[in-house]
């Protein structure tokens, strides 16, 4: 496996096809359900989420849009078991206790989170050595992605020495390291520049087609959130709830900037806007 | 050259308040000013001299001191850096130990050096517990606050990666805290000092502070000052070899881990 991977080119990392390659040696872990239903939450006398039904199936992308301030961060963090909802049930894959979701959920948030101390294969790794995987063994299967993810060479470097698009990815693989069958992931591109951040959703549009993860990812980008997603939830303002649902027909076609421009799309990234709009009210 | 900058200004401050020194010892101008006599009033150039006469003297008491610094440091920081850890990781122990703590420097030490004294006699016990004990609480509260100043954040996402509290702890925390481990340990070596010579004034045989003593009896003051001078070498020796070590190990930002 190690192999194909050197196989790859160097601009693999925002090739589909060598990523979907290279998605088998992803501890490739299988998705699991998400289901979600009802779940409300305040922090005190504020109200972040008044109600929420989402539910996401193995392989699926769950995008989450919604206004600034909405309490998506919050739904993440109540799906991952770090938070308990103040009513209704979450389950993961069957499982209902926060811990069991939280072994099943590896969450990626929106700030990178690199330890200043450690190299960036070193980040990376983490989760492996908190499985008390062998330092050695832990950094070579680390090791193994960097070249996908662009960051050959860079295996030694502290993440000061690293570019913004570089932490993000390193922080990336070290939440795809964890193994876990559902990724949360946070605003991942949001601090990346425009063009990176479209070479980045290829590039994760290749991995996670084959990879059967399930994922919700939470954007305030909702042209990201329309690519990625087989589904999007538009949140209204707080006390957030569901403020529509959109089904994409085609999702992550392989040619974003023809799938992005395509009328359909226009017509979802319409219809989403609206819904946004409406819900902010 | 910026190397020669750095260091011509302070360099040339010590230089003026010396010769200023010198010439108003040499023409009595102190001890006449203090209405004492002017033997009393050793001049720099006097100093220099007995630092050279007395090397030996000064060298074996010096090594007394140093010893006495340097082992009440260590246990200080290990005894510190264990309290902070235990503090951080219990509520409970926080809430029976924090009292204790804090109760360990308001003890006043002139009280408690003559006591440990009568209890240990002349040797190195008293020395070390009067070391320790003043070097004990800059160590622990730093390091306490360095524990408890990661970032929310980072700790949350420890978690998601199903880092438990010792692993948290080892990863995270203990690394965070490095840095305020050091600020506090360099508070401590620069007072440790003026605690070991305190202690060996009140009862010892050896050591700087039983030098100082002697040669004030037989009213030895540039000796005194020898001694204070080689006292002063040592405390600025042992925080520079802090610093340096604190330089070698925190290699990082620190504001990435801290909470903002």
């Amino acid at each position: 496996m190690l192999t194909r991977l050197r196989e790859g080119t160097p601009d693999a990392a925002v090739d589909g096809r060598t990523a979907r390659a290279g998605a088998e040696t992803l501890d490739a872990v299988g998705g699991a359900p998400v289901e979600v239903s009802g779940v409300a939450h305040s922090f005190g006398e504020l109200r972040a989420i008044e109600r929420i039904d989402l539910e996401a199936e193995p392989g699926e992308v769950v995008g989450i849009v919604g206004p600034s301030g909405c309490g998506k961060t919050t739904l993440l963090e109540l799906v991952a078991g770090l938070r308990p909802p103040d009513s209704g049930s979450i389950s993961v894959d069957g499982h209902d206790g926060a811990g069991e979701r939280l072994e099943r959920c590896a969450y990626m948030p929106q700030r990178d989170l690199l330890l200043p101390w450690l190299s960036a294969v070193d980040n990376a790794a983490l989760a492996l050595r908190i499985a008390r995987v062998p330092r050695a063994a832990a950094r070579a299967r680390a090791g193994e992605h960097f070249e996908r993810l662009g960051l050959a060479g860079f295996e030694g470097s502290r993440p000061d020495e690293l570019s913004g698009g570089m932490r993000q990815r390193v922080a990336f693989l070290r939440t795809l390291m964890a193994g876990r069958p559902v990724l949360l992931l946070d605003e991942p591109f949001a601090s990346l520049d425009a063009i990176t951040r479209a070479e980045m959703q290829t590039w994760l549009a290749g991995v996670l087609g084959p990879d059967r993860h399930t994922v919700l990812m939470v954007t305030h980008d909702v042209e990201e959130a329309l690519y990625l997603s087989d589904r999007v939830l538009v949140l209204s303002s707080r006390p957030a709830s569901v403020a529509d649902r959109i089904e994409i027909g085609n999702p992550r076609a392989p040619d974003r900037p023809a799938a992005v421009t395509s009328p359909e799309f226009a017509a979802l990234k319409e219809r989403a806007l609206r819904s946004l709009a409406e819900g902010a009210r | 050259m910026s190397r020669v900058r750095k260091y011509a200004a302070p360099l040339a401050v010590i230089l003026v308040l010396l010769g200023a020194w010198e010439l108003a010892a040499r023409w009595d101008l102190i001890s006449n000013a203090l209405n004492i006599q002017d033997f009393l009033v050793p001049a720099p150039s006097d100093i220099a001299t007995s630092l050279w006469q007395d090397r030996s003297l000064l060298g074996s008491n010096a090594w007394v001191t140093l010893k006495e610094v340097v082992l009440g440091f260590g246990i200080a920081a290990i005894a510190g850096i264990c309290f902070a850890l235990l503090i951080h990781l219990s509520d409970t122990a926080r809430r029976a130990v924090y009292p204790l703590l804090i109760g360990s420097q308001t003890i006043p030490i002139v009280i408690l050096a003559p006591i440990l004294v009568v209890w240990f006699g002349f040797g190195l016990t008293p020395k070390l517990v009067i070391v320790a004990l003043i070097c004990f609480f800059p160590i622990t509260v730093n390091t306490l606050d360095g524990l408890r100043s990661v970032d929310p954040d980072l700790i949350k996402m420890m978690r998601a990666l199903g880092a438990g509290r010792l692993q948290r702890l080892w990863r995270v925390e203990a690394p965070a805290a490095l840095p305020y481990a050091f600020s506090g340990a360099k508070v401590a070596v620069s007072v440790s000092v003026i605690g070991a010579v305190f202690a060996e004034y009140v009862g010892s045989s050896s050591g700087l502070g039983h030098l100082i003593n002697q040669a004030q009896a037989q009213l030895l003051t540039s000796r005194s000052f020898a001694a204070v001078v080689v006292l002063s070498a040592m405390a600025i020796g042992l925080f520079a070899l802090v610093s340096l070590l604190e330089r070698r190990v925190v290699t990082w930002d620190q504001g990435e881990v801290t909470r903002t």
